[in-house]
Parts: C-alpha cells; sequence; structure tokens
C-alpha cells in the first residue's frame, strides 16, 4: 500500500464535496461574523450545565468522573488534534502526558527514594509543560517522516521504551514504585486537591485546551496543516514547509497533552510506570477514537464514557467478566460509526435535516458550518 | 427536533421514576451492613485476586450473610495491582456505593495508595485484604486502616535460620523490584545475616516480566541456593527459563512464590520445586484442627478452587473474619463515626485457622509464621510441609521499633 493509500485510510474525515469552499470560504468582507457565528444557544447551555455540574453532583461525580473525564479529555485532544487535523496518529500522547507528570514530581515535592527538587509548583509545573513540549518536539521530528501505520509503530516504540527506562531507572523515576504523593498546591485558602476546586480547575485547563485548538484549526497555520493531511505533496508544490508544519502540530499537542499529563498526575496523586505503560496509550487511542476526530469535543466525550465505562461497567455484569462489557461498547461504537460518537451525531442530525425538508446537501453543508 | 426533545425529556422522566423506586424499596428494608471488597481480578495477580474474593466470601458464608442481625451486601470491585487503579476503585466502593467498611487491596504499593486514600475519609473504616508491605501501617499509619494479616517481613521470620541448617551459606536474591518483596528479603536477611549468612547479589526485577535470561546469566556459580521472591505468572516464567538454561540450583521461596498457584505448575520443573523452604503465614498441611476445619470448608464452598485455599484466601478470610467478628462484637452499632467499632477492632483477639491474632499499636497484626517445605503426596499434588511453627512475629521482627529501617533495594545488606 502506498503512502498515499495509508494516508487516505488514516484520513477519518469523510471525503466531502464541500471541503474546498470550507471556512475559507465565508465572504471576506463579514470577517467578525466568523468569530461570533459559533456561539450558540447549546454552546451557553452546554457550558452553564459544565459550571453548575459540582453542585448538583456529588463529589464522587465531581472528581472521579468529572474531573477524571476533563482531565484524560484534554490528553485525547491533543491526539485528536494531531490525528484528526495533522493525520498523524501517534500513541505516544500519554508519554508526553506521564513524563510532564514525572517532572511536576521531579522538579516539585513527592514521597520518593528518587530525585525531588522541591521547588515551587508554578516552576515545576512551568518547567514539566516545557520540557513535555520538547519531548514532544522531538518525538514528532523522529516520526513525521513516516506515514500512517509506521507513525503508529515509531510512536508506540518510543512509549513503550519511555515505559521502561522509568520501570528500571532508580535514580530519576524511582522505578516501579515510581513518584508519590504529588498534589497540587493549597493556594489562596484552597486545596486545589478537593472535588470542587480540582474540578474548576480542570475545567479551566480543558476549555482553555479546547477554545485553543477551536481557534488554531481556523488560523493560517490550522488551515494549512489540514492541507497538508490531505495532500501533503500539494501543499509542498504551494512552496509550505511540510515537514516543520507536522513537527509544530507535535510540539502544541505536546503542550496540550502536557497540561492534561500534571493534571491527571494531580488527580492520582502519584505518576507510576503504570501510568505510562502500553495500556494507557492505547487507552488514548481508545478516548479518541470513541468521541471521533473530526471536532476537539470528540475527545472529551470519548473521555465520558470511557470513563464511565471503566467505574461502571463492573456493575452491569458478573464482576470478573466487567472487562466484556467495556470491550463490546467499544467495538460496538467503531462498528457502526465511522466516526465514534461525533460520527453519530452528525449522521442523525443529516437525517434531521433531510426529514424536515432538506436536501442531503444541505445536511453536508450544516454538518460543515457546525464545526 | 421537538418530538425528538419529548422523547428524550420522557425517556429521563421514566428513569428516574425507576430509579426512586428502586432506592425507595431498598430503604424499606432493615439496613444491611455494605461492606466493599477489592481485590485484583486482572493483571498478574489475578488468579490470587480470585481466590482472595473466595475467602472473604468463604467468611461471610460462615454466617449466613447476616451479622449481629443484619444482612451482609458485598460490593466487589478490582484493580490491576497499580495503586492508581486501586485508589479509584477504592474511591468508587467508599463515594459513590457508600460502603460502611472497606476491605482490600491485594498488593503492597495498592495498600500504601489505600491507606493514604483511607485518610480523606475518617468515617469509614479500612481494612487491609492481603496487600503485605511494612510502610502502609508503619510510615504515617492512619487511625482508620486496620491490617490483620501479618506483613511481607514477619512472613520470612525465621527463614534465615532454616536455610543455613539446610547449608546454604551463600544465595542469591531473585526478587520483584517493589515494596513487598522488600521487605520479604529484608524478613529474609535480618536473621540470615545475624547468624552468618553471605547475599552477595541481589537481583531486582520488574513486576510482570517476561524476561529472565539476564537474570539468570548472573547467577553466580559459587551460592548455594537462589532466594526467589516473585509472584504469580512471573514465578512461572522464571522457572521455565531456568529450567530451559539447565539450571539446578536450589530454590528458597517467598511467600507467595510457592502458594497453591504455583504448586500447580505443570512444567518439567515441578518435581524440582521439592525441597524448597519457604516462610508464609500459611502452611496446607498444619495439623490443627482449626486449620483442617477451614479447608474443608474452602473445599465445600468452592468446589472449582484449588486443592487447598492459596495465602490469598486466607489473609482476605482473616481479615473479612476480623470485619465481620468486630462488627458481631459492637452488634451491628457503626454510629459516632464507626468509634466503637473500631475500638473493637483494635482490642479484638482474632481467632484464626492458624492460631490467634492480636493487633499492635499501629493496627497491625501480630501472628504467626509458617517455615514449609515443598514435598509431594501420593496422588502427586505437591503441597507444603510445616518444618517449623513461630508464634507471635511482630512487625519489626524483633529489633527494637527506634533501630528498625523499612525495607529496601539496599536495607538490609550483607554481601
Amino acid at each position: 500500500m502506498s503512502a498515499a493509500d495509508w494516508r487516505r485510510a488514516m484520513n477519518l474525515q469523510p471525503p466531502r464535496p464541500a471541503a474546498a469552499g470550507g471556512p475559507r470560504a465565508a465572504p471576506a468582507s463579514t470577517p467578525r461574523r466568523r468569530f461570533t457565528n459559533p456561539v450558540r444557544a447549546r454552546h451557553v447551555i452546554v457550558l452553564a450545565i459544565l459550571l453548575a455540574y459540582p453542585w448538583y453532583a456529588t463529589p464522587f461525580f465531581t472528581f472521579q468522573i468529572g474531573a477524571q473525564s476533563l482531565a484524560l479529555g484534554l490528553i485525547a485532544l491533543s491526539l485528536s488534534f494531531l490525528a484528526g487535523s495533522g493525520g498523524m496518529i501517534s500513541l505516544a500522547q500519554m508519554t508526553v502526558a506521564g513524563l510532564a507528570g514525572y517532572m511536576v514530581a521531579i522538579f516539585g515535592t513527592a514521597a520518593t527514594d528518587g530525585v525531588t527538587l522541591g521547588w515551587p509548583w508554578w516552576l515545576a509545573v512551568l518547567l514539566a509543560i516545557i520540557g513535555a513540549i520538547v519531548a514532544a518536539t522531538f518525538i514528532g521530528w523522529l516520526s513525521v517522516r513516516t506515514e500512517g501505520i509506521y507513525t503508529i509503530m515509531i510512536t508506540l516504540a518510543i512509549g513503550v521504551a519511555f515505559h521502561y527506562l522509568t520501570l528500571q531507572n532508580y535514580a530519576v523515576f524511582n522505578g516501579f514504585q515510581g513518584e508519590q504523593k504529588v498534589f497540587p498546591p493549597t493556594l489562596a485558602g484552597i486545596y486545589w486537591r478537593d472535588p470542587k476546586p480540582f474540578y474548576y480547575l480542570t475545567l479551566v485547563c480543558a476549555l482553555a485546551g479546547y477554545l485553543f485548538v477551536v481557534y488554531l484549526l481556523r488560523t493560517p497555520f490550522g488551515i494549512a496543516l489540514q492541507g497538508i493531511r490531505d495532500n501533503a505533496r500539494r501543499m509542498r508544490t504551494l512552496g509550505f514547509n511540510v515537514t516543520a508544519h507536522r513537527v509544530a502540530a507535535y510540539a502544541v499537542a505536546g503542550a496540550i497533552a502536557a497540561v492534561g499529563g500534571v493534571l491527571f498526575t494531580w488527580y492520582n496523586g502519584l505518576v507510576t510506570p503504570g501510568s505510562v505503560g502500553t495500556g494507557w496509550l492505547i487507552n488514548i487511542l481508545v478516548i479518541a477514537v470513541l468521541g471521533g476526530m473530526r471536532h476537539p469535543v470528540g475527545a472529551f466525550l470519548g473521555a465520558v464514557v470511557f470513563v464511565l465505562l471503566q467505574n461502571f461497567a463492573i456493575d452491569v455484569i458478573d464482576r470478573e467478566r466487567f472487562n466484556l462489557v467495556i470491550g463490546v461498547v467499544f467495538l460496538v461504537i467503531v462498528l457502526f460509526s465511522r466516526d465514534g460518537l461525533l460520527g453519530w451525531w452528525a449522521a442523525l442530525s443529516a437525517r434531521m435535516s433531510t426529514q424536515r425538508g432538506g436536501s442531503p446537501w444541505t445536511a453536508a453543508r450544516r454538518r460543515l458550518y457546525a464545526r | 427536533m421537538d418530538s425528538r426533545k419529548k422523547t428524550v425529556v420522557r425517556a429521563i422522566v421514566v428513569v428516574a421514576a425507576v430509579l426512586a423506586i428502586v432506592s425507595g424499596a431498598a430503604i424499606a428494608q432493615a439496613p444491611p451492613v455494605k461492606i466493599g471488597l477489592l481485590a485484583t481480578l486482572e493483571g498478574p495477580f489475578a488468579a490470587g485476586g480470585q481466590d482472595g474474593m473466595r475467602g472473604a466470601e468463604l467468611a461471610v458464608k460462615q454466617r449466613n450473610g447476616v451479622v449481629a442481625g443484619r444482612k451482609i451486601e458485598i460490593v466487589k470491585a478490582s484493580s490491576d495491582a497499580k495503586p492508581d487503579v486501586a485508589v479509584n476503585a477504592t474511591r468508587k466502593l467508599v463515594e459513590q456505593d457508600k460502603v460502611d467498611i472497606m476491605v482490600g487491596p491485594l498488593s503492597g504499593s495498592e495498600g500504601i495508595a489505600v491507606k493514604e486514600y483511607s485518610k480523606t475519609q475518617p468515617t469509614i473504616t479500612f481494612i487491609n485484604g492481603s496487600s503485605g508491605a511494612q510502610a502502609t501501617t508503619l510510615v504515617s499509619p492512619s487511625p482508620n486502616f486496620f491490617r490483620f494479616n501479618t506483613d511481607g517481613g514477619q512472613w520470612m521470620m525465621g527463614l534465615g535460620k532454616a536455610a543455613l541448617d539446610k547449608g546454604y551459606k551463600r544465595v542469591m536474591v531473585i526478587a520483584e523490584d517493589y515494596a513487598f518483596p522488600y521487605s520479604q528479603v529484608q524478613g529474609f536477611m535480618t536473621e540470615y545475616c545475624k547468624l552468618g549468612g553471605k547475599v552477595p547479589v541481589k537481583a531486582w526485577v520488574p513486576l510482570g516480566g517476561k524476561d529472565y535470561s539476564s537474570v539468570i546469566a548472573r547467577i553466580p556459580k559459587d551460592v548455594d541456593a537462589l532466594v526467589v521472591v516473585l509472584g504469580g505468572a512471573d514465578a512461572v516464567n522464571f522457572l521455565n527459563q531456568y529450567e530451559q538454561a539447565g539450571g539446578d540450583k536450589p530454590m528458597v521461596g517467598g511467600s507467595i512464590t510457592v502458594s497453591q498457584d504455583i504448586l500447580n505448575y505443570k512444567g518439567k520443573r515441578r518435581d524440582s520445586l521439592v525441597g524448597t523452604i519457604a516462610g508464609a503465614p500459611i502452611a496446607d498441611a498444619y495439623d490443627a484442627p482449626e486449620w483442617k476445619a477451614f479447608v474443608a470448608d474452602y473445599k465445600k464452598n468452592f468446589p472449582d478452587g484449588y486443592p487447598s485455599p492459596s495465602l490469598f484466601a486466607l489473609v482476605y478470610y482473616l481479615n473479612m473474619k476480623a470485619t465481620l467478628d468486630g462488627l458481631e462484637a459492637v452488634k451491628g452499632d457503626l454510629s459516632d463515626g464507626q468509634k466503637k467499632y473500631r475500638d473493637a477492632l483494635s482490642k479484638m483477639v482474632l481467632k484464626s485457622p492458624v492460631g490467634d491474632v492480636k493487633l499492635d499499636a499501629n493496627r497491625q497484626a501480630i501472628g504467626t509464621t509458617f517455615i514449609t517445605e515443598v514435598v509431594k503426596d501420593s496422588q502427586g499434588n505437591l503441597y507444603n510441609r510445616v518444618l517449623k511453627k513461630i508464634d507471635n512475629v511482630n512487625q519489626t521482627l524483633g529489633i527494637p521499633p527506634a533501630e528498625f529501617k523499612v525495607g529496601s533495594r539496599d536495607e538490609p545488606s550483607c554481601p
């Protein structure tokens, strides 16, 4: 199979005849509309629900379901950005996130036999994010020359190598036991790991990440990236530096994954080799695929479904067989939808609008502008 | 759109109504005691976790599912021996399923993490499953975390002397690289080093490792035996590879190395397991009537279980039995943040199949250790014969608490 075929196979968005006239085709005379247009009633409602959530949910639902989904969603967002908009499926996003978590523990405070420097939390977080971006850029630089399944292979190899490094290195990573008691700071009289504060912390980070990706996809960089995804050779002919764009995409995704990784580490209160093992590398891919990669919101939808399944599948079926439920649900979603939950949503809204007298063509247009 | 919205709203109303009816019905009855039960049903200790569940269920069955007039409701959860997974599962049981008492987890690092979590839930009583890391109760103990089983160090007390009696003057340690094996090795070496034994090489291998060739290559020619502290699938993998490499050194086993799931090992080296000595809180062939009754009960209730209960089954049984005996002692009274219940637990002398267990000031068990030797019975089944029984082993292994250091990769040392 040629590289181009792979790219086509990996291109998870359905072919759209209207794509050529995408967001760019909006009349140049109304740039203001482009910014205000996307804010609709449903955005306000969702935001209101998200903000009010901890006030009607139990601490368990706030912390373990809500905050965990948001933190995981952020890590999955970095993958869905890379894969959905850049056509690069990287399995190393959890590695980048885990590295950020380790660095918070190493530069900040943790209960460990290994290194912990005890620097202030803000410095530790800053260094962790910068370090993770550097690592992500390096991973990107290594893997951009590959396509499709080879990208998956090389990023998987990097992820597994890092897992074994953390497992066997005691001087820095403290081996199997990893770094324990890595907690967020107490600031302004609030302990930021209490359910409500931690939920809002993850919510703010998740919203920022989400809006950042939505914005980025409309910038010239984002448009060029999507162009590269669809036809790298044509973009190169047009004078774009394809490699630089892809590496930059890895760096951006690394920054998002790093924030998610720090939050996830704070959520667990620890980071161990298990946190960056193959299980989690695959889980992040599962979350992104479950939700759908056509829109940044898919990562968070996928994370919610994933976390709910992880927690409650054991209540549905015989305790020793609950992994079966998780597997079956994943299979059903992936088998019956081209693009995860978002794919179902798109199919549903397309059907609704044809029923209301619109043609499939207007449905496609609607779907396009719903981005 | 409108009709679809209506359908959704209707569905929500129906679901809410059903939930209200179900929960209302539950409240109407006499309140059961909800006990959360956590063991590893996935990952490297899946088989052990399943048998642990059997042990805990046995304790419930012996009371016909009722304690102090209240029905016992068990809510199970699973982890995969990772501390973060164990805490997530525990948090779900405590905060979502609202259990009154929590029993678990299975492995060392999980125990430390769950103990830390227990500090954030002061109104719930946490009782250990089978985790055996020393630090759980020795370093910053939690006032509501109880452990009615002895820890990994205590389980090996007396083995050092037994190894020297067998003529093993130099040994190599091969152990998994985390808290539980550290304490096991410490329990062995504390006595072994004091009596003049030498440990020139210690090999720490990752948990769940598949390839032991590099470790096997490092085994010095001049050691008399190997101290193998590996559990579950790891021990079987090591045995297979050591057999293929043509190894013939006798073994000294850790407490979970020669547990029932290893004795059921079907490989060629199975016979060479005969003669292996080990320290454990359990011995298949212990001939006290309490133990025999326990084994018979286990076999009757779990025909699909092992020929004899494994360490996990026994230890989960002990902790669950203590949980229920404590409830009986206070007549099911869990009021006042479970204060009475905790006092009862602290003072209790647990009558167990392997002798009496009592708690120290850190709510850590002081109990019995068996030194065992693997032998083959007439039907070809392997089992552990009791060489020696040592009572009242405490957590600091007889060393004054002030001088005691928690075991690690380098502590203790006698090369």
